[in-house]
């Protein structure tokens, strides 16, 4: 799968539509009511339009862009959580999503139970969380907390504790989304440390970042999203000096439809 | 073929995470209480020996005489019937709860409604113990070769309400309102599927309306099954798998037809 110079991940002509909440039917009265006043509104947004890249086995791969630029729009397609609504990706690999720490917690269990509730969320066998369980413990630094409730938990020790469960497995994609902007300097450093681990076992990661010097640091290639468009996509240097250069004036403004 | 043959596959890879969640549901919904799982025995039968006292002693006339056995005939209606709503609401209410998760990582969305169904299933099979009970308490004859039987309806009662758990959770998304509509009928549901009334003592129009209610032939086969000892009708067995089968294929389709655009609407 490595060898042959296939892409781990195709985005191909990925566009993803979202039809913009300007009124939103929750009941079947506010339906209707809209209905009599001259009809169902919708006003659609291109979050992304028509991005096309390829991320090659090993890739350290950035993304970056202002808000609202599609960069986790995007993360989430690859992930599988959207569905795009024209284009295809293709994902070569099994993928460990850190879009947003701790999604699979369920605050009212403890921190051991959430070890074995998240983990199946991501796919593994309880055997196979028997056997990452004290890597989990010893990386998030948790051990004298493993039984108390999360909710009693600081928001920097549940990131911990997510980061430890989604990298505990040397997945082929890892998908990080601004998570290490959570957790102290030192956690920070422990989890580029963990990323530069896996990357070196052939793991190719994708990191979104809104520290440039981050993304410098740590990424060998990047693409850079302007209101869903890919704007321009390459080696690291190249992409964030133009990046650093940029104007909000000389955005692309996002692509817009409105229908009856 | 082979998308089905994939479907399976993901099933397989997500079984633990439908164990985890069952088991989840389980510890909260007891933590904090003093006699715990006791109350899954509990609850239906104090439930039940309120509608004994109710239909047994004040309203007598209405529900006729002659129910062999009343107290064991209401609570496997009860049960039944609670098993159903329950499965139903919860999973109802399943996809969109569970939309800080589905938002941010890719699952197999039906996972949660199935999850629901499963678990509520466990509540009923907790809650027969209350049924055993019940059964020795009130020495009501129980025929074993015909009792074992009564697995049948009960499974095409939860793929009954698994159906219909699916359609009503992929509703919710995008239109809340179904929750009360749902909640009504139910109500109105638990009164025409003779929970406490023998139904051949209705005028002949009512008892056409019964006999069109699935909820009807499941608690009635289960009944036949374990305390008239009779075991099940030809008509019984036709019935209730119909429904089951027609419920699931209707489920199946409208969820997938719509589970795209659930992240959309959460």
């Amino acid at each position: 799968m490595r060898d042959n110079g296939q892409p781990i991940i195709s985005i191909d002509h990925v566009s993803m539509r979202f039809n913009l909440a300007k009124e939103k039917h929750e009941s079947l009265k506010e339906y209707f009511i809209a209905l009599l006043h001259g009809g169902v509104r919708f006003d659609e947004f291109f979050a992304l339009s028509d991005v096309s890249l390829d991320i090659m086995p090993g890739d350290f791969y950035g993304l970056i862009g202002l808000n609202g630029s599609g960069k986790s729009t995007l993360l989430k397609i690859i992930s599988g959580v959207y569905k795009p609504s024209s284009g295809k990706v293709t994902v070569r690999g099994t993928i460990a999503p850190l879009i947003e720490l701790g999604a699979g917690f369920d605050m009212d269990l403890t921190a051991r139970e959430n070890i074995y509730l998240n983990g199946t969320v991501l796919g593994y066998t309880p055997k196979y969380i028997d056997s990452k369980f004290e890597d989990i413990v010893e990386f998030s630094e948790l051990r004298d907390f493993l039984d108390v409730p999360l909710k009693n938990y600081s928001s920097g020790m549940v990131a911990r504790l997510a980061f430890a469960v989604a990298t505990m497995t040397k997945p082929d994609i890892l998908i990080a989304d601004e998570i290490l902007s959570v957790g102290d300097f030192l956690f920070q450093q422990k989890c580029e440390k963990r990323m530069a681990e896996l990357m070196s076992g052939g793991t190719t990661v994708i990191l979104v970042s809104h520290s440039i010097e981050q993304i410098e640091r740590m990424c060998n290639k990047v693409a850079w999203l302007d209101h869903g468009h890919l704007r321009r996509n390459g080696p690291t240097a190249e992409v964030t000096t133009e990046y650093r250069h940029f104007e909000k004036k000389d955005s692309i403004p996002a692509d817009r439809e409105t229908s009856n | 073929m082979q998308t089905i043959k994939n479907y399976f596959a993901g099933f397989w890879r997500y079984r633990y995470l439908l164990q985890n969640l069952i088991t989840r549901d389980f510890k909260l919904k007891y933590r904090r209480s003093v006699l715990g799982v006791a109350w899954s025995i509990l609850n239906p039968l104090l439930t039940c020996l309120v509608m004994f006292l109710v239909f047994d002693a004040i309203v007598r006339g209405l529900r006729g005489e002659g129910i062999p056995n009343f107290a064991a005939f209401l609570l496997i209606g009860q049960l039944l019937f609670n098993f159903f709503r329950e499965s139903t609401s919860m999973a109802m209410e399943s996809v969109l709860k569970n939309a800080p998760l589905l938002r941010k990582v890719y699952i197999p969305k039906y996972i949660f409604p199935m999850e629901k169904v499963c678990f509520a299933l466990v509540n009923c099979l907790f809650s027969f113990i209350a049924l055993i009970i019940v059964l020795v308490i009130t020495r009501t004859p129980v025929t074993f070769a015909t009792a074992w039987m009564a697995l049948y309806p009960l499974i095409m009662l939860f793929f009954f309400g698994l159906g219909i758990g699916l359609i009503l959770s992929a509703l919710y998304v995008f239109v809340r309102d179904i929750m009360h509509i749902w909640e009504v009928f139910c109500t109105l549901l638990s009164y025409a599927s003779a929970i406490f009334y023998d139904p051949d003592m209705m005028v002949e129009s009512v008892q056409r309306l019964i006999h069109i209610n699935p909820l009807y032939w499941y608690i009635t086969a289960f009944r036949s099954c374990v305390i008239w000892g009779e075991g099940l009708t030809v008509s019984m067995l036709v019935v209730c798998f119909f429904c089951a089968a027609l419920s699931m294929v209707l489920g199946i389709v409208v969820f997938k037809k719509n589970q795209d655009k659930f992240v959309l609407y959460m």
